[in-house]
């Protein structure tokens, strides 16, 4: 029983971690219904950056943190300008193919800038146990980590549905040709979903490696991308709430599933959560949350 | 004085698939025109070349002033309003949002009050503010957007076939409300339709588009009773 709820608050912290990394694919699959597979890349790429910030120029942790979210919001916004906006927005593979090559490019130059071998990060939460039972305990690192996720999808949605610039966003969002219609600079408008979605991966990188049993190096964001891309599709790739629920349910498969049901050998873990990822999108096509693709005419 | 809208030579189309082939024709402050034409002939494309959704040579100008490179977001703000073929409302958002977003280009505080007189006008939109516009019916996404690219308070507005797949009853309402809009406020509208008989009674001019030219133009009244015109492109 223990140990069952000890697997538990596993999930919840591997979930949230995965939630946030999923939120930042929503933000951009919301607007141009693409994949992004490079975030988990420009996640990584924001972890080092406030590593440097936080180790080569002395900058408190969470203002490194902060400081990185926006350098790599920047970052973002320069790559939507260069590489995705001179593209059709609705011929999906040549998008598709940059984003891949945008995940080797940042994952290459991450290696010859900072090397293969792991680093340590420091810590963004106090460190001990917010709880024990017996041997399950619940750290404050899943603590904090749980309540990052839900102040950043509660600013998010504060940010969609009470701002000018949200609203513009949902609006390409729905209906790109009509956006334009009444006004709305298309361009610059997924620019800031680009920009929003880095800043929103960096901090999801920064609190997954803030765990002291993790350490920063180049791939590590490679396991989280598939957790992350699952945990959105399962949530249905347009909702952020549904990013959270799939984020926990992928936390769940990997760490309550995978122990208990013993054909499923430990290292399979991640093939595990894409199976039923797979399965529920068999009954459920659009997602636990998603939108289903109804119109009317 | 110039033309709200004064179109020369318009040539333009989808890449290699040419569809428009030099078109002239204006419309004049206040008026009501529309554009006739069977399927395929063009008129969506001539639309979409007006707020600058695809690429044309030629010149388009409004009130004197040339738009034809512009870019849909500045032609908004120069007073052109457009409700797509197929209502183009934004599917997932509330009516409200629809609404909000249609004053997207505005900056004035008077936002809410043409809210108010919109939903005063449409009481069913007031019903169903909360509601996604991809629930509504047919009919009442057409009066959302009709309303909502009213909120951008234009000089001009395009209408592509604003009564397909609506009711006979529906549509006439419809019209009837463009006919007053037009009188109450001087509002230019610019109507592409296939119902000729409907858009002929609400309009003072006609152009007939063929295969990407204008074959015909004429005073609204004259059309509808010219027994050839009636026969052979109006089918009524
Ligand atoms: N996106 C597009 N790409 C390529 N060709 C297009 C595109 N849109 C329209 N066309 C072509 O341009 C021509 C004119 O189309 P348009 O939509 O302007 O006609 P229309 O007069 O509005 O017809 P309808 O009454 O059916 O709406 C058609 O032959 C059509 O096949
Ligand atoms: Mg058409």
């Amino acid at each position: 029983m223990q140990l069952f709820v000890q697997r538990l608050f596993d999930a919840l912290a591997n979930g949230s971690t995965y939630a946030l990394v999923a939120v930042a694919l929503v933000l951009i699959f919301k607007a141009t219904t693409l994949v992004n597979f490079a975030q988990g890349e420009l996640a990584m790429l924001g972890a080092f950056v406030t590593l440097v910030l936080a180790y080569e120029q002395g900058i408190p942790m969470w203002l490194a943190v902060f400081l990185a979210m926006i350098i790599l919001g920047v970052f973002a916004a320069g790559v939507e300008r260069v590489l995705i906006r001179p593209f059709d927005p609705a011929d999906h593979l040549p998008l598709v193919i940059i984003t891949l090559g945008l995940f080797l490019g940042i994952n290459a130059m991450a290696g010859i800038v900072w090397r293969f071998d792991p680093r340590s990060f420091p810590e963004l939460f106090p460190s001990g146990n917010a709880f024990t039972w017996g041997s399950a305990s619940l750290r404050w690192y899943t603590v904090f980590t749980v309540l990052t996720v839900l102040v950043t999808i509660g600013l998010l949605q504060l940010l969609l549905n009470k701002t000018k610039i949200g609203l513009a966003f949902r609006a390409v969002s729905s209906n790109l040709e009509s956006s334009e219609l009444v006004g709305i600079r298309v361009g610059p408008t997924l620019q800031f979903g680009w920009a929003l979605a880095a800043a929103v991966g960096t901090l999801g990188a920064a609190v997954y490696v803030a765990d002291p049993f993790r350490q920063l190096e180049p791939s590590i964001m490679l396991r989280v991308l598939i957790f992350a891309v699952s945990a959105a599709a399962l949530g249905g790739l347009d909702s952020l709430w549904g990013a959270l629920a799939g984020g926990i349910a992928i936390g769940a498969i990997q760490s309550l599933v995978v122990p208990y049901v013993p054909f499923i050998p430990n290292e399979l873990g991640l093939a595990a959560a894409v199976v039923v990822l797979m399965l529920v999108l068999l009954v459920r096509p659009a997602g636990l949350f998603g939108t289903p693709a109804v119109s009317r005419v | 004085m110039s033309p709200m809208l004064e179109v020369k030579d318009l040539r333009g189309g989808y890449g290699l698939v040419k569809v428009l082939h030099g078109l002239d024709f204006h419309v004049n402050e206040s008026e009501v025109v529309v554009i006739l034409g069977a399927n395929g002939a063009g008129k969506t494309t001539t639309l979409r070349a007006i707020s600058g959704m695809i690429q044309t040579t030629g010149s388009v100008k409004l009130a004197g002033e040339e738009i034809n490179s512009a870019k849909p977001a500045d032609i908004v703000r120069k007073g052109v309003a457009h409700v797509p073929q197929g209502r183009g409302t934004f599917p997932e958002l509330s009516v409200e949002d629809n609404l909000t977003v249609g004053a997207y280009a505005r900056k004035d505080n008077e936002v809410q009050a043409d809210m108010d007189k919109w939903y005063e006008i449409y009481p069913v939109l007031f019903e169903r503010r909360t509601q996604t516009a991809g629930s509504l019916s047919g009919g009442e996404q057409q009066m959302l957007a009709v309303a909502r690219a009213l909120m951008s308070r234009p000089e001009l507005v395009l209408l592509d076939e604003p009564s397909l797949g609506l009711a006979p009853l529906i549509v006439e309402d419809l019209f009837e409300r463009f006919a007053e809009i037009n009188k109450k406020s001087g509002t230019t509208l610019l109507v592409v339709e296939q119902n000729a008989q409907l858009a002929l009674g609400i309009a003072d001019r006609a152009y007939v588009l063929e295969a990407g030219t204008i074959a015909i133009e004429g005073d609204a009244a004259d059309l509808i009773d010219d027994d050839t015109i009636r026969k052979v492109y109006l089918g009524i």
